[in-house]
């Protein structure tokens, strides 16, 4: 039952990543994204890490999604949905994309992965959340300071000019 | 027999499970049952559409004088149906340069969201959808996937309109999600677990009064993510056309207004659910059937409340809104947040601390509302109007 629910997830998210390069027009482009988010979500429930589902949604397509189909929609290019989908180097950058596809898999495939041990626990959160305040503090709170300082950017950035 | 009728719904599931296991095998149960459950679900947001809308053209109705609809049925109560009828016999248009598939799936996406929303509401002991262990943040995740649906509605109406209050819509959907956030997350923290089933059989004491000053600023905030008034700056008829849903028409506007009411339902049971016991009331202990009565009853005290709202008071201005969200709940929210969080950690006994909560929500409101009327005669007196 989880290898059908790996399989049918696994689809998702390849065939939205492929229609995402392939797609003529830039907003849709954006939407397949989406979908492939969706996709991640699921193998994220099916790892039992459902706090990581829920964040990639609320994050992901709450967030940066919204932000991208922003950007896609106040840039000029968009109103021409026929963009010719090849140019002239396609066939070089076909080449190397297919090299890196083959050196990754081989690394995938014969690198011996460490797995962790233990059980995985029912209540995920409690763990995220006591190990954000134990170990993890220091990359919490560095975390915590580039979002202050990105907000601050922001605001410098977008205020009104005197 | 007394037995089975007080424990009534979840006794009928068992029977119901019992004699389906006789003639089919263990998955096929665990399918039926969910695509039993998942059509109930299903069936809440149009419930809640056509019940709703009556309530409220007779409520609005009766705040502004008149009677509202009474000619289609006693009290007008089938008035919902005809206007289903009338919308579903109405010409589909599409407009000419409009993004087909986007545009026929942007409504079927926001009524999903609306539909979703409705797994992790608990209607009674051990009557939920899914109790799933991020229940509160799996509302807030859905609200979040609303802006994105919109976004894609109003970007391929091909409408000038339609993208100007899509992008006005999704301005208010994400500033107004952080106090919302920020008030669930101070409930959270009492509870100690963010399970929905689990928040309402912790609630001896309903946390309204624990916490009313958050549920103040939960409720607005759900008020302006759902897009009613007085945030209904996105379907402003006279400003904006209907902003995202203009170039929409029959069953796909259908979906948008089940989509709306189905987001209030949901949104009012969230905050039931979180604030005023879900569905606890007396003698519910004895007897669990009674629990989804006294959840409906919430439900609708807290519509009224809504509905109420929405017929007295005003429009907001787009700055306004977001001046508000920003300036003022913002903080009170954080504030209130980091406050629960030391009395907490105190140790002192339960009840002191639920006091020293309460003081403290009560000293964030009359803080919150002596800066806004100060602020509000620094304006009065800068525009030279008469103040307050």
């Amino acid at each position: 039952m989880q290898q059908v629910a790996f399989a049918v997830l696994s689809l998702i998210t390849l065939g939205a990543a492929i229609m995402v390069v392939t797609t003529p027009s830039l907003l849709r482009s954006a939407l397949w994204l989406i979908l492939a988010f969706f996709g991640i979500a699921g193998i994220f429930v099916l790892l039992n890490a459902d706090f990581l589902a829920i964040t990639q949604i609320l994050v992901y397509i709450g967030a940066i999604s919204t932000l991208m189909i922003f950007a896609v929609m106040l840039s000029s290019k968009v109103m021409d949905p026929h963009q010719p989908r090849f140019n002239e180097q396609w066939g070089l950058v076909g080449g190397f994309s297919a090299l890196l596809f083959v050196a990754l898999a081989a690394i995938v495939s014969r690198v011996v992965w460490p797995v962790a041990q233990g059980e995985v626990p029912v209540d995920t959160i409690q763990r995220l959340g006591a190990d954000f305040v134990g170990p993890y503090v220091i990359p919490f709170e560095i975390a915590s300071v580039l979002l202050v300082v990105a907000m601050i950017g922001a605001i410098i950035i977008a205020r009104e000019r005197e | 027999m007394i037995n089975y009728l007080s424990d009534f719904f979840v006794n009928l599931a068992r029977s119901w499970t019992a004699w389906i296991s006789g003639f089919l095998p263990v998955w096929a149960v665990t399918v039926v049952n969910y695509v039993i459950v998942a059509v109930i679900l299903v069936m809440m947001p149009v419930i809640a559409t056509l019940t709703l809308t009556w309530m409220e053209r007779k409520v609005i109705g009766r705040i502004q004088n008149r009677i509202g609809p009474n000619r289609v049925g006693p009290w007008g109560i089938f008035q919902a149906i005809a206007d289903a009828v009338k919308m579903l016999v109405k010409e589909d248009i599409v407009p000419d340069n409009a993004d087909k598939p986007v545009f026929n799936i942007a409504p079927i996406l926001i009524a999903a969201a609306a539909c979703l929303l409705w797994a992790v509401l608990p209607f009674g002991r051990n009557m939920i959808g899914a109790d799933l262990n991020i229940g509160a943040l799996y509302v807030i995740a859905i609200g979040s996937f609303t802006t994105v649906a919109v976004l894609m509605a109003g970007w391929s109406s091909n409408n000038k309109f339609a993208l100007i209050g899509a992008f006005r819509v999704v301005a208010q959907l994400l500033s107004y999600e952080i106090p919302m956030v920020l008030s669930v997350a101070a409930v959270v923290l009492l509870v100690g677990t963010m399970r929905m089933g689990q928040i309402v059989e912790l609630q001896t004491v309903p946390f309204v009064f624990l916490l009313p000053t958050t549920f103040l600023i939960y409720m607005l905030s759900a008020i302006a993510e759902t897009g009613r008034a007085p945030f209904d700056l996105l379907e402003a008829d006279s400003e904006i056309v209907a902003g995202y849903f203009v170039e929409y028409s029959g069953l796909k506007f259908g979906w948008f207004y089940i989509a709306e009411y189905g987001n209030l339902m949901a949104v009012a049971a969230i905050a039931t659910t979180l604030f005023l016991g879900g569905w606890r009331g007396p003698g519910v202990a004895a007897v669990p059937a009674l629990g989804p009565f006294y959840f409906a009853v919430k439900i609708l005290v807290i519509v009224f409340v809504l509905m109420w709202i929405r017929g007295t008071l005003p429009r907001f201005r787009i700055d306004q809104m977001l001046g508000f969200a920003w300036k003022v709940l913002v903080p009170a929210a954080l504030a209130n947040l980091l406050w629960v969080a030391i009395v907490l950690k105190l140790p002192v006994p339960t009840a002191l601390q639920w006091l020293l909560i309460l003081a403290g929500n009560l000293i964030t409101l009359v803080v919150a509302l002596t800066l806004l009327g100060r602020a509000a005669k620094q304006y009065a007196a800068r525009r030279g109007l008469v103040s307050a």
